[in-house]
């Protein structure tokens, strides 16, 4: 069994980098796209300085739209995209086209309601003092969420290390494309034993970063 | 300082249309003290939030400094409110934020350069005594200190008005006394105009030069402070004073009561005792006094003491009339 873990090993390596990568770039395109689009539906919301019903309810059946297409279709649905925009349909990188485009909502759901923890008369002593909407955004909201942001992309980078999985089944690669490859279709029982282990001890890992890191920046 | 006209405030909510503030008009003077009271719901928060378009008025219109808020774009508005300061009940810090942080925001939203920030943010945790605090969080300060803090930061642009929204309603009785002390002190030395929300008369008592009564939406009496606490018309105001003015007597009391019971209420420098045994010398009745107390309204004293009077009851009616000539007020409770 050691010998199979051995030799499997250099896979694993290129598997578990490719995994990074997938949830490295959709993370990153999650903060880029989801966190401004998160605060914009907390700061459009009523009662809110910037209350905007118009803006408030197209982002969000935006944001439903795509949160209510389950992943694994949503990565199918996506393939004419993903090419237009790679040139590639498979490998990590394309996989994470679909991967971002399913982070970016979940993401700002998430921002959306860290956002909503915030307590308004804090947000209104801001807007009595003058400040402008971006300083408030900015001064304000931002670092009064962080804790909930924080834990908000631990929730959101495990999600994705579990739906990368998926992307893995069409082509994406990944420490799921490895698992499904030898332990579903090979029946390779050690191969899968010692992916599924990465996976705990990866998301583990992140969710305790993620958790140290919120309790770090927490001043309550 | 702060003209209201006719202010109008309708909340659209589930059960209809609701009035918030109805038709109110007030004018409070540069450099007064006054108070707004009333039982929670009558429309007083919203009365204040009004005064800084917090909350914008349905109809009305608003006046601070001679600027008509309500004509202002969005980012005049932002510049006005520099000028109104503003504090609350629940102090609304910001908990990420070091008290310095905090106050520091207030200057840095009006566009005051960082060099400029620090010696005054010091200057103003000076002010309100707390400046050793000034790299602590919210979360290790008392309620007294976090008000403080949120009164420095209120004042950090220099405004001319000071908005107080319940902002002793949280504090425990000594901190109140403290709080009420310093926006005093500030009225005095910086000349700031303060509003002061509050279902507190003792607060009201305290402080205010003036005040005005709200009840479901209106303004049922204003006037002096001295005035309201004299002579309250109001069933509403009657009840407020009784919460600092309170002379309740024992039932037991009243019932073995033999003589004539009246309440006597002396004004400014009319010394109450003197006038008293000047009557019980001039006319043969006994007078004992159940119950009383001088309350200082401001500076000005307000006595009212409850006397039980004893005699024929031609001579008690005598000494009520010549009693009545010489005390601002005389009200007879119960004959015998």
């Amino acid at each position: 069994m050691l010998d199979r873990i051995i030799e499997i090993l250099p896979e694993l390596n290129t598997a578990f980098f490719e995994t990074m990568l997938m949830v490295g770039i959709s993370l990153l395109v999650a903060i880029l796209i989801g966190l401004p689009m998160g605060i914009l539906l907390y700061v459009t919301d009523k009662g809110l300085f910037l209350e905007n019903k118009f803006v408030k309810l197209v982002v969000g059946i935006i944001v439903n739209l795509i949160r209510s297409i389950p992943f694994i279709i949503l990565l199918v649905f996506l393939i004419p995209f993903t090419k237009w925009l790679t040139h590639t349909t498979i490998g990590p990188l394309a996989a994470s086209v679909s991967l971002s485009v399913a982070a970016i909502p979940f993401y700002a759901r998430i921002v959306e309601s860290a956002a909503r923890e915030i307590d308004k008369g804090v947000i209104e002593a801001a807007v009595a003092v003058g400040a402008s909407p971006w300083m408030i955004i900015k001064d304000i909201i931002f670092p009064e969420a962080k804790p909930g942001l924080i834990s908000g992309l631990t929730i959101t980078a495990i999600s994705l290390i579990g739906y990368s999985a998926m992307a893995g089944t069409v082509g994406g690669g990944g420490i799921g494309d490895l698992a499904i490859r030898y332990g579903y279709y090979r029946y390779d029982d050690t191969v899968m034993f010692t992916t599924v282990i990465v996976l705990i001890v990866l998301v583990q890992f992140v969710q305790y970063l993620g958790d140290f890191i919120a309790k770090a920046v927490n001043k309550r | 300082m702060i003209t209201v006209e006719k202010v109008s405030k309708v909340f659209k909510t589930k059960a209809g249309l609701v009035n918030g503030v109805e038709n109110v008009s007030l004018s409070i003077n540069k450099g007064e003290i006054y108070g707004i009271v009333g039982y929670s719901g009558a429309g007083k928060s919203t009365l204040l939030r009004c005064m800084n378009i917090l909350e914008r008025p349905t109809t009305g219109k608003v006046w601070i400094d001679g600027v008509d808020l309500l004509g202002l774009s969005s980012k005049e508005l932002r510049g006005a409110r520099q000028s109104i300061g503003m504090i609350f009940q629940g102090f609304y810090l910001v908990s990420s934020k070091t008290v310095f942080e905090n106050v520091a925001f207030a200057l840095k939203a009006a566009g005051v350069p960082k060099s400029k920030r620090k010696n005054r943010v010091l200057e103003l945790l000076e002010l309100v005594g707390l400046r050793e605090k000034a790299n602590d969080y919210p979360v290790q300060l008392s309620g007294g200190q976090k008000q403080r803090v949120s009164i420095a930061r209120a004042l950090a642009n220099n405004p001319k008005v000071l908005l107080c929204d319940e902002a002793t309603s949280a504090l425990d009785p000594g901190t109140t006394k403290s709080i009420l002390k310093l926006l005093k002190k500030i009225n005095q030395e910086l000349g700031i105009t303060i509003v002061i929300i509050t279902h507190e008369m003792e607060v009201v008592k305290e402080i205010c030069n003036r005040c005005a009564v709200m009840q479901d939406g209106r303004v049922i009496e204003e006037g002096s402070t001295y005035e309201i606490f004299a002579n309250p018309t109001e069933p509403l105001t009657k009840a407020f004073i009784q919460t600092v003015l309170s002379f309740e007597l024992p039932a037991k009391l009243l019932d073995n009561c033999t003589g004539t019971l009246m309440r006597l209420q002396f004004r400014g420098d009319i010394a109450g005792e003197a006038v008293v045994s000047d009557m019980l010398q001039s006319f043969p009745v006994r007078g004992n006094i159940l119950h009383g107390k001088v309350e200082y309204i401001g500076e000005t004293p307000l006595g009212i003491f409850i006397m039980e009077m004893t005699g024929e009851r031609t001579a008690i009616d005598k000494a009520v009339a010549y009693l009545k000539e010489r005390v601002n007020q005389l009200e007879v409770i119960q004959h015998a």
